[in-house]
Formats: C-alpha cells, structure tokens, sequence
C-alpha cells in the first residue's frame, strides 16, 4: 500500500452503508444510485443515462436519507459512509406515481414504436409500472414539433418531450458538438439548434446519439421507422460496425428476414454505446436491390451472364489451373479484401501459399 | 496502435498528425475530446485546417508531404532541449548515437522553410510533447501515402522512442487503421511477406513450420506487392483472385489500372456489387455481405471482435471462405474442407502466435486484444511493455525527401485527397443507403476562399483539374480548410475519379502511392456566366 494512502481509501470493501435495511459496500464516489443498481434495487430514473454527468432533473430516483428531511435524488447523491437510505417506501412510489402523470397528462402519447429508439420505451414501461396512465393533470403541452426538419435519419417530435436534456447532453458531454440546446424554461422549454433551424444547418453530425438516449421517443429513429408497418417482433444481433478500424459494437434490429435498424452496443468495448453517422445508418446497402444475387461468367458474346455456382466455380478454378501449368506458380495473384471478414483473408492466402508454393497475396493498400 | 483506445482519454499531450479523425475515425474521435475536456493539450500537424485542428491548441498547417522535416526538427529541440528520456534511451534503445548527431542540422528553422510553418511553432510543440509524462502520438493515411511513407512513420518512431512514450499506459504510436478490417486481414497472412501471425516468409523456421502445415514446399521469397502484380499483368502475372475491393476506384492512376486488368487472361472478383472492378472480370461471384455472415474482424487496436449473422443472404450468396475453398478445392488443392468460419478461424488460432491464446468460442465477446499467446493469457492491450519484441527500440537516421512530384509551372497547385466522414471508400456501401445523399450529394473540390477569388471561381462552377496522367471534371467550393495553394478532394465518387490523376510516385518499401500529393493545373471549363 502506498504510504500516503490510509486504510480505508485502500481497501474499498471498508466503506459501507444501509440499503433498505441490509447492510451494502461501496466505492468512494459512487453515487447512492449507482449502489443501488448493483444491489438490484431498480429504482426509477428517466433523465439518467450511465454514460452522461448525473443531472438531477426529473426528480423520479429520488430515496429516503435518514436524518435529512426531504427525499433526495439518488443519480445525483454520493453514498458516504453509515448512510441509511431507503428506495421504496409507500411516500416515494406515491410521489413517482404522481410524478409519472404529470409527465403523461403533457404528452400526447405514451406508446411509441420501439423502432424509435434504443432508450424509446423507458417512459412508457415506467408509466405501466406505476400505473400512471391516466388523464389528471390535462396540463398544457410543451415543445413544438419539429417533425417538418426533413432529414432522413432524425424524427424531431417535440410532443413527446419531457425536458430530460439527455439529448442535449450526450451532444455535448459524449460527442462534443453542442449542436442542439434547451431555449426558455418551464412549459416553454424546448429543445432546439442555433437560430432554431435545421439540424443540417447546424454542427449536427447525424451520429444519432440523442436519438437512442431520449426516454420518450420524441427524437426517433426515422429511417427505422421506415419498418413501423412490418409485422412480428425485432430481434437483435449483436455485431460490429463494417466501416472503420475503430470497430464499434452494434446490435443489428431485424424484423423476419428485413434489417431494419442498427443500435449502439452499450457494452461494446471500442465504443461504450457511441456510433458515427456511417455506422448508425449506413446499412442499406445489404439489402439493396444492385446486389450481386448469381454468380456471373463471360460469354462468348463477352457478356457477363448469371450461372450457375457449379459452373462459375469450374470456370473460375480453370483460368488458375491454366495459368499455373503454362505460365507457372508466379503467374497467378490473388488480393484480399481488408474489408471481409478474416476467414476471407486466411483462406485466400491459404490458396495461394498452399495452392502454388507462391507468395503471389497482397491487401488493400489504402489501410 | 500501440496502445487501446480507452487510453486516447488519457495523454497529457497529444499529436495527431496526417489524420482527419473527427472524419474519419469519429467514434475515436470522442475519447480525444474527452481528454481535452480533462485538461490535455493537443497539437495537430496536417496541411488542411481538419475540424481536428479547430480543436487543437497548436495547429500547424504544414505543406503536403513535409512531415519528416517537421518530426526531425521536434526531435532536435528535444535533444537541443535535453527534453529526452535518458534512461529509457540507455536501457531500451539502439543507435541513439547516429540519431543525435544527424538530428544536428535538423534545426527548427530549416524545418520552417520546408514546412512553411513558423519555426517557433515548431519549437512549441516539439516543447510541449518533450516535456509530456504521456505524449501520445496518432496517425492515418496522411502520414503513409506518400513516397515517404516508411520514413514519416519511423521519424514518428523515433519521436517516441526518444521521449520514452512507448510502452506506456496512455502514451504510444498510435495508426488508426481505416478499414474495418484490414488489420484482420493482415493477421490472416493477406501480405506477401508474411505468414499469418506476422511471421516472416522468409525465416527458415517459419518456412519449415508452413511446409508441414500445408503438406506443400513454400515460396522462398517474398511475393510482390498488389502495385507490382498489376503492373506485370499480361507478362508474368496471367490470372487473378481480387476478394472485396474495387481496385479500379480506389487505387492510384486509374487509367493504368484498367488497362493493366484488361491484360489478364483470367480475372475473378468476389464482390457485393457489380462493381467497375466486376465489370472487367471473366468470372464474378457473389459474397455475403455484412449482417448476413459469421466471421471475425480485428479493430484498430488489434481487439478481436465476432461479426454475426442477423439477416439471410440475397439471393444465392455464399461467405467469402466458403467460395474461396471451392475455387481451391476445384483446383485440386487439399485442406479446404472448411465447413464453418468457426473452422477457419480455428485453423488460424493454431497456426499463428499472436492468436494462439485464442479459439472461435474465446471471441464471443470480443473482450481480447492481441498477442494472446497462450490459453489463459488476458491478452494485451499496450504493446512493448518492459521490453520489445525484437529486444531493443532501433533509431533511424530519416532525410527530408520531397514528394516525387512538386509543383511547377504547367501544374502549380496542391492537390490532397482523402475521405469525407458520410462517405466511405469508393461509395459502394455508403453510395446505396438512403439518406447519405441529403448531407453528401456530390463530389466538391475545396479551395481557399482566396485563391477562388483570385482564379475567379464561385461555388458550384465546374474546373478542369488535370496532372501529367489525366484530367477530371469537378465542382468547386471555397472552404478555408484548403490552405491557400493546396486543393482538397475525396476519392468517393466514380463521376469524380480523381484517382485518374494520382500516382506520381510509390514508397519505395510498401509501394503504397503517393495519394496525399498530386501537383495539378485548374482550369474553368466554359467561359464564366458574368465577368
Ligand atoms: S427530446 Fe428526448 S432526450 Fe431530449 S429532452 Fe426531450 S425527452 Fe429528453
Ligand atoms: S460507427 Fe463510425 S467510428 Fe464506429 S466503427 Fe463504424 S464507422 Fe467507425
Ligand atoms: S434520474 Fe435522477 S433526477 Fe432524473
């Protein structure tokens, strides 16, 4: 142990604290919500995300503190040592159920399509869990619609805002663009670019990070939204982003055999939830019409035509074999793609190396 | 890279040179902001004004293909400076010696003329990295593709060694590979000079150990490289495999690619599209795209991830291994009766010493960065920890070279190329996804704001830029990225094949073109509509 260090900052195991009457360890500077969490006490948040600054806003993660008088925000709150905090009793399901309606009465709709967003159904599973669908507080509405912003990746739907600033956040603390804002306060608030215009007249990258925070749905996943109309459920594959070295983790949202969207993998170890435009909504092009759907082989015309794969691969494996035995092993070159997978690469250097006793394999140069 | 990505929030000081990261790399982007916001400074060397550079605390836009002058003189004042790390030096490296007395004529102000950057900004940044606890340092293409690739990038490593930043948590030399997977590729033994793993083709043992392998004798030497193999096309090379990559787009001078494709007397592609590549080829085969195939991609910093199936194939595609070990087995060669990628994969993992701590099942998810060398092995995510691999870090004595074409009277202004961030590659991808054409319809060269009034252009006029291989036609916009002098475009687009244009030179190692250099004439092509 370093000397200048005393025996509690050394051994975290030390620093405990009561959670719902059991007695629970922490890390120095973990926040009370963030003990919680790991005790599977599932307190309720909706402006929280893991990634961003804690901000305290909607109040929903609020817990009892003995000896301080009101319920403070657990995502906000640093446990400190012998704290004695309780996250469910019958005063704090009572204010979050309250709470919950207030948000619902300013909406116009609870129930968004779960292609709007990775994070789209956290109000709504909220609102079902505290029962809070009903119409008491018929309050006015804030947030002006900007669904006439014709991007084609960024359903701006203002309606169904809660004022969390997730959005606004993680575009500033996450990707550091600061495209979009929060202008006036209370009913008026609303989430907006410079001079209020399009996101393609501002610093906007389309990486669609504030679409996959927002709790509600209001900025939506357009071009997933494409699919609202397809039957049956999505399922999700996780894989990585097929543009850059970086190599971001994605999970691929399909619905039967049609992909129809792309989410960040928040646990991905390259991009921890963060994409860019290309891996965010580049994806069209595997289920584009131009693809290759037959193999191809000249004719005698010197057209390509569609063939079979027995007679392409015949076809092709000849032209290798003739070179090979009238120009020799040097006279056949292979180059691989740095864009397929390995096992391309492998087998290609494989069938050159193993093939034709030949070093005659290179890459892409443009690394 | 050197070290992981995580560590990109965690230098004091950072170069990034010859890289448009927020463009090209974006998500990696971020973990450089984040260190911003904690306190880091940052310089970046790069001829145009990058979003990287409005970020910088430093910017020195330096004239293409001057990048060894302005290393070499950061080097000098380090030593002049005795800013370098004396014992890392005497326990970790080699030839310090001839280093130090050549970096003697390498003063700032020699640099300055060449770069044509103020020499005490050169004396600033080679102060602030010198003085760095963890100097880190990053590059892409804008450092490789030129005729002196291999020196830029070993001035870097001298930089580095000098200061002891590698080997160091949040430190290290840092390449930011621009395809998916073309460090998977290269691991795989898709190089002429390596077996998979790295392992020279030319080391004996190596030889031996693939002779038993593959039941066959081994080349003794190395192969050519793609640039050699096209230009011998028709002469010793007849047939060709090309997997993936539209060689004709996307490589340098274009007209001379094609011409040499045409010579073949055999051409099969493997591709997703019909890509111009395709057209030219005797056979075309149809591969599984992305979300439709399992398999598995190296990242940049050499993390092994799992790509998996989500979707089923168009048409009759099949996976790029399965076709491949059709062709071979067809040819009559044996050891292809892969029946999975996990097979293929495994076969890999045992072959090679940087995977062979790993299997198909290890991969899951995607938690190892290799070397992994034996089972158990957590992996390793900063490289040359304690010691190198090959001992000890070797200086080199690098001279300034000029590009091998500068500008003149017949072509007296820069061109650069490079990649826009909603673009990727020749566009095959990137070209047929809804949407991408809303913010990037067309290809714009860039020039300064100035230099379009003293040419007498206005956004949206169409020039003729022609070098001594062909000419293009493209649009114009003023942006005060371009330096003045120096014109900027993407190689994204056919209607704008600038490649046509490029390839006045190839390092002399890699034979990678010079596509960050091409001097160019610019003219209106039809008389102005106002005067
Ligand atoms: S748009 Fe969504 S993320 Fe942004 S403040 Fe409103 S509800 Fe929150
Ligand atoms: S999402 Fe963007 S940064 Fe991440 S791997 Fe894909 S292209 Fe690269
Ligand atoms: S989640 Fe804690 S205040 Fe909103």
């Amino acid at each position: 142990m370093p000397p200048h260090m005393t025996a509690i900052e050394a051994s975290p195991t030390l620093l405990t604290m009561t959670l719902d009457g059991e007695e629970v360890s922490f890390t120095r500077g973990e926040t009370i919500y963030e003990v919680s969490r790991r005790h599977a006490k599932d307190v309720p948040t909706l402006c929280y995300d893991p990634r961003l600054d804690p901000f305290g806003g909607c109040r929903m993660c609020v817990v009892e503190v003995e000896g301080v008088r009101n319920p403070v925000a657990s995502c906000t709150t640093k446990a400190t040592p012998g704290m004695v905090v309780r996250t469910h009793t019958d005063a704090l399901e009572g204010h979050r159920k309250t709470l919950l309606e207030m948000v619902v009465s300013e909406n116009r709709q609870v129930d968004v399509d779960p292609l709007r967003g990775y994070a789209s159904q956290e109000l709504t599973q909220l609102v079902d869990r505290y029962e809070a669908r009903t119409g008491r507080f018929r309050g006015k509405k804030s947030g002006t619609s900007k669904t006439g912003d014709p991007n084609p990746f960024i359903l701006r739907d203002y309606e169904q805002c809660i004022s969390c600033y997730r959005c606004v956040r993680v575009c500033a603390e996450q990707e550091g663009d600061y495209a979009i804002s929060v202008a006036n306060r209370g009913f008026a608030t609303q989430i907006t670019t410079e001079f209020d215009g399009l996101l393609k007249e501002s610093t906007c990258t389309f990486c669609g990070q504030c679409v996959q925070t927002c709790p509600t749905g209001a900025l939506a996943d357009r071009k997933s939204l494409r699919a609202e109309a397809l039957p049956g459920p999505i399922t999700e594959t996780r894989t990585v982003c097929t543009y850059c070295g970086v190599g971001c983790a994605v999970d691929l949202m399909t619905k039967g055999e049609k992909l129809v969207g792309v989410r960040p993998a928040m646990d991905g170890p390259a991009n921890e939830g963060a994409l860019c435009i290309k891996g965010q909504f580049a994806y069209d092009f595997v289920q584009h019409p131009d693809r290759l759907k037959t193999p191809l082989v000249r004719d005698a015309s010197g057209e390509l035509v569609p063939a079979s794969w027995d007679e392409a691969l015949d076809r092709a494996a000849a032209g290798f074999v003739k070179a090979n035995a009238e120009h020799g092993r040097h006279s056949v070159y292979a180059i691989s793609s740095g864009r397929a997978p390995t096992e391309a690469s492998y087998t290609l250097q494989k069938f050159i190396r193993a093939g034709f006793a030949s070093n005659h394999v290179d890459n892409c140069s443009r690394g | 890279m050197s070290n992981p990505l995580v560590d990109m929030e965690k230098p004091d000081v950072i170069f990034a040179i010859g890289t448009n990261m927020t463009e090209c790399h974006p998500v990696a982007a971020l973990r450089l902001k984040k260190a911003i916001q904690r306190g880091a400074k940052m310089i970046v060397a790069d001829p145009r004004r990058i979003p990287l550079a409005e970020m910088a605390h430093l910017y020195l836009p330096i004239r293409v293909g001057s990048d060894v002058a302005l290393i070499s003189a950061m080097c000098h004042v380090i030593v002049r400076d005795g800013l370098q790390d004396h014992d890392y030096i005497a326990s970790r490296t080699r030839e310090s010696e001839a280093l130090f007395e050549h970096l003697e004529k390498c003063t700032p102000e020699w640099a300055a003329e060449i770069c044509q950057v103020p020499a005490a900004d050169i004396e600033q940044a080679a102060r602030w990295y010198g003085a760095a606890d963890r100097g880190a340092i990053y590059y892409t293409l804008g450092i490789t593709e030129h005729v002196c690739g291999v020196d830029n990038v070993q001035s870097l490593s001298n930089l580095a060694l000098l200061t002891g930043n590698l080997g160091k948590e949040g430190a290290g030399l840092n390449p930011m590979r621009g395809q998916n997977n073309v460090q998977g590729s290269g691991d795989a033994g898709g190089v002429p000079a390596n077996f998979p793993g790295f392992q020279s083709v030319t080391d004996p043992a190596n030889q031996e150990k693939f002779e038993k392998l593959y039941g066959k004798k081994v080349d003794l030497e190395k192969g050519i490289t793609k640039i050699t193999a096209l230009n011998r096309a028709g002469e010793q090379i007849r047939a060709m495999l090309i997997d993936g990559e539209n060689t004709v787009v996307s490589d340098a001078d274009r007209k001379h690619g094609e011409a040499q494709l045409r010579k073949l007397d055999h051409l099969v592609v493997i591709d997703l599209f019909l890509t111009e590549t395709a057209e030219m080829a005797d056979v075309v085969l149809p591969a599984t795209a992305w979300g439709e195939t399992d398999g598995s991609q190296v990242n940049t910093e050499r993390r092994v991830q799992r790509l998996r199936a989500a979707v089923p194939p168009q048409g009759q595609a099949k996976p790029d291994w399965w076709i491949i070990s059709q062709i071979a087995k067809r040819c009559g060669i044996p050891g292809f009766e892969f029946t999975s990628a996990a097979d293929v994969f495994n076969e890999l993992c045992s072959l090679s010493p940087i995977y062979a701590g790993l299997d198909w099942d290890l991969i899951e998810r995607g938690e190892y960065q290799w070397p992994v060398p034996h089972k158990g092995h957590p992996g390793t995510p900063v490289l040359h920890q304690g010691e190198f691999k090959n001992g000890r870090g070797i200086f080199k004595v690098i001279d300034y070279r000029p590009p091998a074409e500068t500008v003149s009277a017949s072509f007296p202004v820069w061109l650069t190329t490079g990649r826009r961030l909603q673009a990727y590659h020749t566009r095959t991808q990137t070209g047929r996804t809804a949407g991408i054409e809303y913010l990037l319809a067309e290809e714009l060269l860039e020039i300064h704001p100035d230099d379009m009034r003293e040419w007498k252009l206005q956004d949206g006029d169409t020039v003729n830029m022609s070098s001594s291989r062909g000419s293009v036609e493209v649009k114009v916009k003023a942006s005060a990225k371009s330096p003045r002098g120096t014109v900027f475009c993407s190689f994204s687009f056919n209607e704008v094949p600038v490649n046509f244009l490029i390839g006045g030179g190839f390092d002399p190692v890699t034979e990678t073109a010079e596509f960050k250099v091409c001097p160019v004439r610019i003219e209106r092509t039809a008389a102005p509509a106002r005067s």
